[in-house]
This record gives C-alpha cells, sequence and structure tokens, in this order.
C-alpha cells in the first residue's frame, strides 16, 4: 500500500523527517518498501492565467496564447486543443526545468516567439499521459509555485504489509501506528450522521450469515454523475496510487483509504426486489466489471437480488448493475465479509482487488456504519442526491475477544521487564481495552480490526514492537550440557563427498524434478514416477527417480561450453512411487567422461572405462572397512549399456549400479564419447565395521605368481573367489597382475596373471607348505573352471 | 730403504692419478694388502740387524700411514665428484607442473551449508534431516497455517495430484523433531525446498536451514544473541544485525533479521539495493499453539526458531552476483570454489 505522507501528517505529525519517519514504520513492522515523489522532479513552474488566445499565422494545430503570471503579460504559443482564455494554467517559465534534459528556452515556433510552455500532467509528472493541458482550480493564486499549490513535496511511501496486519491497510491504521510510536494523539476525522432525505428503504436477508455477519446498504436517488471528483480528493487517490474514475467510484475508494472498508455502489435501477447475500448457486453465471464473465462455485459468497448475482461478495462488482456517468439512482453497500469466506476466492477466479485484498486479511466489523455515513456526505458534497435511511442487517458478529496478560510471562519471552504504565499506555494506543488489572497483570479486549491477535503472545508482541526489536537485550542462551551418542562405523555423506573431492569429483546440485522424456530415455518404469500438479515447464515436470537425469544434463551443459573432461557427482533424495507409497531416498551418484587425467606433460592418458569409475566405487565402499559384504555382479538396467553394466550388492540387496551410459540414452541427450555413471544407495552403503587391531606377523612373507588359462567368457571374480576359500587363511593377499588375450593361448581363452602372498603369524611357511596349497587350489581350479596353469 | 722411498712416492703419485674409487681399491690392494708391495716390506724387516729393526718398522708404518691418508683423501674427493656429476644428471625442472588427477571440489552452497552445520554443532545443536516431499499437515497446518490463511499466498507451493505437496520451508522438520522427541529440543535442519516461483531472483528450488532452540528460559534477547553472534562468525566480520518485526504464523513475536550489508559495510551498495541492509532470514519465538500440537507444555518451556535462506549466505559470502549460476552446474564457476 502506498500513502502520502502529507496526508498522514494531517492526523498525527511527529517532528521527525520523512527518512526517521519511513526508518519507524519499518522497525515497527510497518516495512516500507519505497519512497516515491508525488510529482517529478521540476522546477520553474508557476500558476498563470490565459487572458487570449489567437490561432497561429502559420499552423493549423498551434495557438498563439497570451499568459498573464500576475507580475506581467507574455507570449506562449501551445498546441493543446483544450487551452482556452481564462483558465488558470500551469506555466512554464523561461529557465525552468522539467527533467534532466529539459530546460525551458525562449524559442520561435513557425516564426511566432513563444517564452516558456504550458503544462500537461504528464510533463509534470503528474500522470502516464495526458491529452492536453492541465487546467488548475479558479482560486489558485497566480505567480504561486506550482509544487506549493500543489502541495507537491509529498512523500509517497509504499509499505509491504505481512498479512496478519490488515488494520493497516488504511490512513486510519497507519495513523494509529504512528500515533502510538510517537506518543502522540491523532486528529481523527470527524464522524458525520447524514440525515435521511428519503423513506425509501430496500429489503436485505443474510441467508449466508457466517459469510456475511452485517451489511449495510442505502438508496441515494438522483445523482449527478457528469462532473469530476474534486481535484484535492483526485490527488489524495493518486497519490495512493489509485486512479481517478468517475465520482461515485472515486469516492468509495477514498473512503476504503481513508478508514479501510471496502465499499460498492450499484445501480438502483438495475436492482429486482431487495439484497440476499447467499452462496453462489452451482454454473451460476456473472459478468464482472472488468468485462470477464465466470462461472461461481457454490463455495462463493455472492450479492444478488432475488433474481440474479450483482456481485462476487467482497471481491468485485458485476458489469449489468455498475454506476455509469447516465446512473441516476445507486445503492451503496457497506458490509463485513469474514476473512475465511473471502480468502483465495480472488485468486481462485484469476483476480486481485483491494477489497479482496482487505477482506480476506479481516476489515473492522464495526466500521461499515461509520464508512456509510462518510461515503454518503462525501457523495452529497460532490454529485448531490437525496440519501435514504441506512438500511442494516447483522447476525452472529464475531464475539469481542479479550485476552489475559501476565507482567511474568513478557519477562519470560522478552527478557524485559516493562512498567505497567508503558504496557497500558501503548496497548490502549493501539486501541485495546484495559478491561480488567490485577496483581499479576491484565486483561485486554482485542479492537474489532485486529483480528491477528488471540492470546497473550500476540499482546507481548505489540508490546515488543513498540518497545523496540533492536531495544530488546542481547544475551547468550543457557542450556544444560549432554552429549549426543555419536557412531563412528558408519559412513555419512559428509565422508563420501570428502572422498570423491580426493577423487577429483567436482560437486553439482541439479533440480529435483526433471524432464519426462528424460526418465523415460532412462527406461524408468511409468507407474514410479511422480508427476508435479503445477510444474513451472514440461522440463521440471516430474520428480527424479535418479540423480543421472541432472548429471547428465549438467553433463551436456558443460560439453557445450567445451570441457572435454570431466567427473561430477550429486548427492540428495531421489523420489519414486511403489507400492502405492512415495519413496524419497537419499541416493548419491557420479559421472565421468573423457580422459582419464586432465591434459598434463608425460602423462600415459586414455579415455575412462568401466574400470576406473569401479574403482571410485571401491574406494567408497572401503570407507566401510566391510568391503566382503559386498560383490558386484554382472546384471541389466535401462539405463545403462548391457555387457558394461554390474550390479552393487550389499548382503542380497542392492547398494547400486555401475557401468556405461546406454547407446540409446547417449544418442538422446547427443553426447559424443563414453560415459561412465554409478550410483550408490546412501541408507544401504552407511552401515561400517569398527576397525579391530589384528595382530601382525613378524615371520617373512612369500609371494607366488602363478598364470592360469581360462575360457575368455569366465568372470575372474569366482575364480579368485575360490582361490581365497581354497588357500586358507595364511594367503594374506592376493592381486591380478595382468589379464592377457592373444593369438599364442587361443582366442577363446584369457590368462590371468595373479600374485599370491602367504604369512604365517607365528612361524615361517615352508615352501613344501606352500607348494600343497598352491597345488591343491590348481586342482580345484582345473576341475571348476578348467583352468590350466600357464608355465 | 732405498726401495720404500721410491715405493712411496710411486704409490703417492698413482693415488692422485686414480680415475675412480674402484682405480682406488685396487691401489689400496696392490701397497696395503696382505701381500702389497708396502706390507711386504714389513716380512723383510727379519733380514736386518736387531737394534735396527725399530727404526726400519718405524719408517715403513709411516710410509704406509702416509699412503693409506694420502688413499681416504683421494677416495673423499673422488666419492664427492661422483655425487656431484650423479645429481647433476637426475635433476629436475622444478617448475614443471606435478602429475596429478584433476582437483576435485564442493558446491559453493554446499561449503556453506558444511560451515553453518559446524558452528552449530559446536554450540550442541544437533543435525537433523526430513522428507522433502510432504504432507498439508506438516507443512501448513501443524504450523499454525490452516486452509485458506493468506499466509498460504506467500508460499507458492508445488503440488501433486494426491494433495501430497514439495515442502515450502525446512519449518516442517521442526514438526517432525518435535513430535516425536521430548523438550528440550536444540536442532537445526538443513536441506532443500521449492517454491513455484522462477525469476531473476527466485529458483523453484533452494536451501534453507532451519533452527529452533526450545527450553525453560529461553527469551527474544537470547534469540537475538545467538543469531548475531552466528551471523558474525559466519562471515567473519564485526557486523550490524538488526531485527524488526514481521509475521510468520508459527512465531509469535515474529523478526525479520537483516545484516549489515557485507559489501559495503552499510554505506549502501548495489547488492543491498542501497539500504545498508541485507535480508538474511526469518525467526520468532516459537507460536505456543506450534509447541502446543507437538505436545510441549507451554507453561514451562518456550523457545526460538529461525530460517536462513543458504544460497543467499552463499552468493554473500563469495561475492556471486548472479543466482542463476547456483545450478547451473558450469564447471568453471564451480571450480572456482575448490581450486581445482
Amino acid at each position: 500500500m502506498q500513502f502520502s505522507e502529507q496526508w498522514l501528517r494531517e492526523w498525527v505529525s511527529p517532528d521527525i523527517d520523512t527518512d526517521t519517519l519511513v526508518a519507524q514504520l519499518t522497525m515497527a513492522g510497518l516495512e516500507v518498501e519505497g519512497v516515491n515523489n508525488a510529482a517529478g522532479e521540476f522546477s520553474g513552474v508557476i500558476v498563470a492565467e490565459v487572458t487570449a488566445v489567437n490561432p497561429h499565422p502559420d499552423a493549423d494545430k498551434l495557438l498563439v496564447c497570451q499568459v498573464n503570471t500576475g507580475s506581467e503579460t507574455l507570449q506562449v504559443v501551445c498546441g493543446a486543443p483544450n487551452v482556452a482564455a481564462g483558465q488558470k494554467i500551469p506555466y512554464a517559465t523561461i529557465g525552468a526545468v522539467l527533467g534532466p534534459d529539459f530546460k525551458i528556452r525562449k524559442a520561435k515556433l513557425r516564426g511566432v516567439e513563444s517564452f516558456g510552455m504550458i503544462c500537461s500532467e504528464e510533463e509534470l509528472g503528474l500522470a502516464e499521459q495526458s491529452s492536453g493541458i492541465m487546467v488548475l482550480t479558479e482560486g489558485a493564486v497566480l505567480g504561486q509555485d506550482i509544487r506549493e499549490h500543489l502541495n507537491l513535496n509529498d512523500p509517497l511511501i509504499e509499505v509491504d504489509l505481512t498479512p496478519n496486519r490488515g488494520d493497516c491497510l488504511s490512513m486510519t491504521g497507519v495513523a494509529r501506528e504512528v500515533g502510538v510510536l510517537n506518543n502522540l494523539p491523532v486528529k481523527w476525522p470527524k464522524k458525520h450522521q447524514v440525515p435521511a432525505q428519503l423513506d425509501e428503504t430496500f429489503p436485505i436477508k443474510l441467508d449466508a450469515p457466517e459469510g456475511c455477519p452485517r451489511y449495510l446498504g442505502r438508496i441515494i436517488r438522483n445523482i449527478n454523475q457528469q462532473v469530476e471528483s474534486p481535484l484535492w480528493m483526485q490527488e489524495k487517490l493518486r497519490r495512493s496510487g489509485i486512479k481517478s474514475i468517475d465520482p461515485v467510484v472515486d469516492v468509495t475508494n477514498y473512503v476504503l483509504m481513508e478508514l479501510g472498508q471496502p465499499m460498492h455502489a450499484f445501480d438502483f435501477d438495475k436492482l429486482d426486489a431487495g439484497i440476499r447475500v447467499r452462496m453462489a448457486k452451482k454454473d451460476e453465471k456473472l459478468t464482472l466489471l472488468d468485462g470477464k464473465e465466470v462461472t461461481l462455485t457454490p463455495e462463493t459468497l455472492v450479492i444478488a437480488d432475488e433474481n440474479k448475482a450483482l456481485a462476487i461478495a467482497g471481491v468485485m462488482g458485476g458489469l449489468d448493475s455498475s454506476v455509469q456517468t447516465y446512473t441516476r439512482h445507486i445503492f451503496l453497500e457497506s458490509a463485513f465479509f469474514t476473512p475465511t469466506t473471502i480468502a483465495g476466492k480472488a485468486r481462485s477466479y484469476g483476480l486481485q482487488t483491494d477489497a479482496a485484498h482487505r477482506y480476506e486479511r479481516g476489515v473492522d466489523y464495526n466500521m461499515p456504519r461509520q464508512a456509510m455515513e462518510r461515503a454518503t456526505q462525501l457523495l452529497l458534497e460532490i454529485v448531490g442526491g437525496e440519501p435514504g435511511p441506512i438500511i442494516e442487517a447483522v447476525e452472529s458478529l464475531p464475539e469481542a475477544k479479550s485476552v489475559t496478560l501476565r507482567a511474568e510471562r513478557i519477562e519470560r519471552v522478552l527478557g524485559i521487564t516493562l512498567n505497567a504504565d508503558t504496557v497500558e499506555k501503548n496497548l490502549t494506543g493501539l486501541g485495546f481495552e484495559l478491561l480488567k488489572k490485577t496483581d499479576q497483570g491484565w486483561r485486554f479486549g482485542v479492537p474489532s480490526w485486529r483480528f491477528d491477535v488471540s492470546i497473550e503472545e500476540d499482546l507481548i508482541e505489540e508490546l515488543a514492537r513498540i518497545y523496540g526489536y533492536d531495544q530488546l537485550p542481547v544475551t547468550e542462551p543457557l542450556g544444560r550440557f549432554s552429549l549426543k551418542p555419536h557412531q563412528e562405523a558408519s559412513v555419512g555423506l559428509p565422508k563420501i563427498q570428502e572422498q570423491l573431492t580426493a577423487l577429483g569429483y567436482q560437486e553439482v546440485i541439479t533440480y529435483s524434478f526433471v524432464d519426462r522424456t528424460l526418465e523415460d530415455v532412462l527406461g524408468t518404469d511409468e507407474s514410479m514416477l511422480l508427476p508435479l500438479a503445477n510444474p513451472i515447464s514440461q522440463d521440471m515436470g516430474v520428480m527424479r527417480t535418479s540423480l543421472w537425469p541432472g548429471l547428465l544434463g549438467a553433463l551436456q551443459h558443460n560439453l557445450h561450453r567445451q570441457q572435454g573432461r570431466g567427473r561430477i557427482f550429486e548427492s540428495g533424495l531421489v523420489f519414486y512411487h511403489k507400492n502405492n507409497e512415495i519413496n524419497q531416498k537419499l541416493k548419491v551418484a557420479c559421472a565421468l567422461w573423457g580422459e582419464h587425467f586432465p591434459e598434463q606433460w608425460r602423462a600415459e592418458n586414455k579415455p575412462v572405462d568401466f574400470f576406473d569409475i569401479k574403482g571410485d566405487v571401491e574406494a567408497l565402499l572401503d570407507l566401510t572397512l566391510d568391503v566382503d559384504s559386498i560383490k558386484f555382479v554382472a546384471g541389466e538396467h535401462p539405463a545403462l549399456e548391457p555387457g558394461q553394466t554390474a550390479q552393487v550388492c550389499r548382503n542380497n540387496k542392492i547398494l547400486g549400479w555401475v557401468g556405461a551410459l546406454s547407446a540409446k540414452a547417449q544418442q538422446h541427450i547427443d553426447i559424443p564419447g563414453k560415459i561412465y555413471v554409478m550410483e550408490l544407495d546412501m541408507t544401504l552403503l552407511a552401515p561400517a565395521v569398527l576397525p579391530i587391531y589384528r595382530e601382525l606377523s613378524r615371520f617373512p612373507s612369500v609371494r607366488r605368481d602363478i598364470a592360469l588359462v581360462i575360457d575368455a567368457a569366465q568372470e575372474t571374480g569366482p575364480v579368485e573367489a575360490l582361490i581365497r576359500e581354497k588357500a586358507g587363511e595364511f594367503l594374506t593377499h592376493i592381486v591380478i597382475f595382468d589379464v592377457y588375450q592373444g593369438q599364442n593361448i587361443g582366442k577363446t581363452k584369457k590368462s590371468l596373471a595373479l600374485g599370491l602372498t602367504f604369512q604365517h603369524p607365528s612361524r615361517t611357511l615352508t615352501d613344501e607348505e606352500i607348494n600343497a596349497i598352491i597345488d591343491s587350489c590348481i586342482k580345484d581350479l582345473e576341475a571348476q573352471f578348467n583352468a590350466e596353469l600357464r608355465m | 730403504m732405498e726401495n720404500l722411498d721410491s715405493l712411496t712416492s710411486e704409490a703417492l703419485q698413482a693415488i692422485e692419478q686414480a680415475p675412480d674409487v674402484q682405480g682406488l681399491e685396487q691401489l689400496r690392494v696392490q701397497y696395503l694388502g696382505k701381500k702389497g708391495s708396502l706390507t711386504e716390506q714389513l716380512k723383510s724387516l727379519g733380514k736386518l740387524e736387531p737394534e735396527e729393526r725399530p727404526k726400519a718398522g718405524a719408517a715403513i708404518n709411516a710410509a704406509k700411514v702416509k699412503v693409506q691418508e694420502a688413499l681416504e683423501a683421494r677416495k673423499g674427493l673422488l666419492v664427492a665428484e661422483e655425487t656431484a656429476s650423479k645429481q647433476l644428471a637426475e635433476a629436475v625442472d622444478v617448475t614443471l607442473p606435478g602429475r596429478r588427477q584433476s582437483a576435485g571440489g564442493l558446491h559453493p552452497v554446499t561449503k556453506t551449508l558444511q560451515r553453518i552445520e559446524h558452528i552449530f554443532f559446536s554450540a550442541g545443536f544437533e543435525v537433523v534431516q526430513g522428507p522433502e516431499i510432504e504432507d498439508d499437515y506438516h507443512n501448513f497446518e501443524a504450523l499454525n497455517i490452516p486452509a485458506h490463511h493468506p499466509a498460504r499466498a506467500m508460499h507458492d507451493t508445488f503440488y501433486f495430484d494426491s494433495g501430497m505437496l514439495l515442502r515450502t520451508h525446512t519449518s516442517t522438520v521442526q514438526v517432525r523433531v518435535m513430535e516425536t522427541g521430548e523438550a528440550p529440543f536444540r536442532f537445526i535442519c538443513p536441506g532443500r525446498v521449492y517454491r513455484c516461483d522462477s525469476d531473476l531472483t527466485h529458483t523453484p528450488m533452494f536451501h534453507q536451514v532451519e533452527g529452533m532452540l526450545v527450553d525453560e528460559h529461553v527469551t527474544m534477547a537470547d534469540l537475538k544473541g545467538l543469531l548475531i553472534e552466528f551471523l558474525q562468525v559466519f562471515f567473519e566480520a564485526d557486523l550490524d544485525v538488526r531485527f524488526r518485526p514481521s509475521y510468520f504464523p508459527f512465531t509469535e513475536p515474529s523478526a525479520e533479521m537483516d545484516v549489515q550489508c557485507v559489501s559495503c559495510k552499510g554505506k549502501g551498495c548495489r547488492v543491498c539495493s542501497h539500504t545498508g541492509w541485507l535480508e538474511v532470514g526469518g525467526c520468532g519465538m516459537v507460536h505456543p499453539n506450534v509447541l502446543k500440537y507437538s505436545n510441549v507444555d507451554t507453561e514451562k518451556y518456550t523457545g526460538f526458531a529461525f530460517g536462513m535462506g543458504v544460497d543467499r549466505l552463499a552468493m554473500l559470502r563469495y561475492q556471486i552476483n548472479d543466482l542463476r549460476l547456483m545450478f547451473e552446474n558450469d564447471l568453471r564457476f564451480l571450480k572456482q570454489f575448490s581450486g581445482g
């Protein structure tokens, strides 16, 4: 909301400058978003009178005017069609500055001399655009600076109010705050009572009192809408950011700004036999003021007559019953609609109105009568007419609330003690009524405009606001000491992040919602997907079921920026639907592509392959100190290339996947070169083993190298497992130091070179013992894998 | 004895000309070995008269010592020369870069999160996590935001058809911790949150860290104390912090906290839109309704909660001026935070 500082100062005028006022409002919870100017930056414009207008000898569209400034008469050439003798106008003198590069000089227009300029509202920054020159009131004093005449040195303060402070969406609310903050009384505007000049009334029925507990109406006959609203009102509205429309609308808007009460005027001739405030009927249609036809829902409160809906209550009026320039008789509405009834309604019809903004936050339910009288009084002054009596229907108004406040609780919450005078003065200043005072504290009645206050803490916040948050003391919290359990044998995310970083991976953070087509390409089952009902865009339409789509997106982004190699990782939740449940699992995933090493001198570089990423996975699994529980098993995954895909299993559960990205996916995202990816489930990865020390042997170890020829298709894992099992406890280490395939052993074979290290904890092993172990291994290898010892 | 003198001078000369350590060793054997020519001289002592023997013996020994010393001196020299030439041959260009894998690194948001976690952990705050797909109850209802509450309009929420939603704040975790635990509480919950909003200054996903302290004697003065200290520790600067009234349905009183602009130190600049202040989060005393929802005795316990934007803290800390960079994952950007 924006308001004029001058308007505020008519009510309450603390002896502080604008900057201080702005800071004060912000620090009281009425955050000032900005301060605007009531007019453009200009100088040298004064009030003058047009005394004569003559045609230009050489230009059809120009007029030659004589302008009296009070001290002299000057000739000014003007192009505005509305200029006329006798008008008081803003006159820019020679030397006037209307903008950064706009200085008024003596000029010749088509051969006629012109001394200065007659200004439009647009040129003075008073309007977005104008069609002619600005005409001032007849009483304007010749020669007076226009800034002074129009009170243009007026900062317009824009406040961004939190939703609990609907009561501050008016001058009344802001003035009340400023009064209390500065300990000043507020000069409230006079409360009017306009006597009825007609007996005529109109029936009002409240069919939905829970939505509309109070509705006031009044007929005003024989108004004259042909006039314009007075300049002072237009200016106050303009400075509040509201456009002047016609007198009736301007008056309702003015009352809205002054008192915070939204009002509406109907063309009385369009109403049939009485007002009904009721819920809309199913599929009921209404054409709104903005010309849009809406289909109403039964949850919508409407103002209707006996035959049809006229307006969406508290949101917007209908077009058919709206007041036009030809309207002669009006029916004025001033009502209280409950916040829960109005909340969300405007939005549900794609609307945003000042009335709805206030009603959904809460409008003072005791304000409608005062507002009705004020509007009537203003209307009679401007458009004339004869008012009828105020017709009021009331049913089940909100109950007046009262709240107990304990002095001790103030201290518990704020850490300060406040003396009783301060508490009472500040709260009553804000409109709270002191109902009762005891040794422990007070009981305060909550004013009808404060929908946000219902408990003790709410009052404490009010006191803290006025006291000033910045004045509250600063202390260090006291707390009891206790040490929390701390599990060592666990691989948490920080350890994984550290390890991956050490392995040369760069962390990325990608959105949790991804493009559905990418999930499809990676082979995600349709039934697992969790689509958003209201995504920002289609490429952020479904929740990621794995971290791979995000990694591939990041990879693509970088490849398009000449990053030819890279290793990236991400950790975070993935989301999928399974067994009628939403699953949210913490995962970590990597992608690598390009050369193994960054380009450097004397490095034996080659493109990455399966064993690079597998090695990195192993480096993570090592952190568990429990690698015996983990196995790599050849598998199939829709996102990965057959033959280069491994399932990582731990105790018969799938801990993750590692492999080459499928050719299909690679083609879809149009990335050259092989990409290797892995993903691990953090929950299954986490359990670790506490290291337990084993005695070191003081006796020499013995290494034996053997070469085995086996079928090329035979997996190495089972071969190694058999040797480990058969060789027993003295085999302390096994290394595969070469895998060879070539002509001299036959195309269908491969040769494994294995280094076996033996050691006994308490003595030296003999050659015979070792030979016996190896012989028995080889016997079993021959039997099970058709292996041959290669000499 | 003329033989001894000429033998000695011949040996000394040979030593002087020995090309290397092996040559020296041969000379040692030739002159001083068991059958060396100087050693042999001692054997000829028997042919001399007994009274001449001591003098002749002393002369031979003196000659042997002289040759021995010459050998050692020469050896020292040769070893030094050999070491020097070997070192010269093996010398490297130390200015050539080392051989290595590229450096990895953490995302600036993760670095910031870890830093925040460490700071609070040092004061005894636990770090807890919660789900990101939430129900209406935990995201709104239990935080004192019933249906149709105007505060819901401030949260542009992503929904699923089932009515579940993506959490709009990490405050959800407050509820989850309190409903399963018992007061006192002291924890932070960092994580991803989501709002249906995307422009120059908003990303539909961002990071928050929520914190909560509920105990028997917690006041708003404590809230100020802890958060001022946190911001000063985080930015490693003695910055001013201000609290101004605000509104969150789950705290009462509520406050918005601003830190003095880290870029201009409050003088006013582009970073702070010339206000001198930067909004870094919201906070307040936990609303009694929220405590009651979680069965905490509001007469015995009071508490405060706070929430901060992690991405914003990261941007301020590292002077990142474009939010879009944060989730674009350009390696040229990310590597600035890892040194790689």
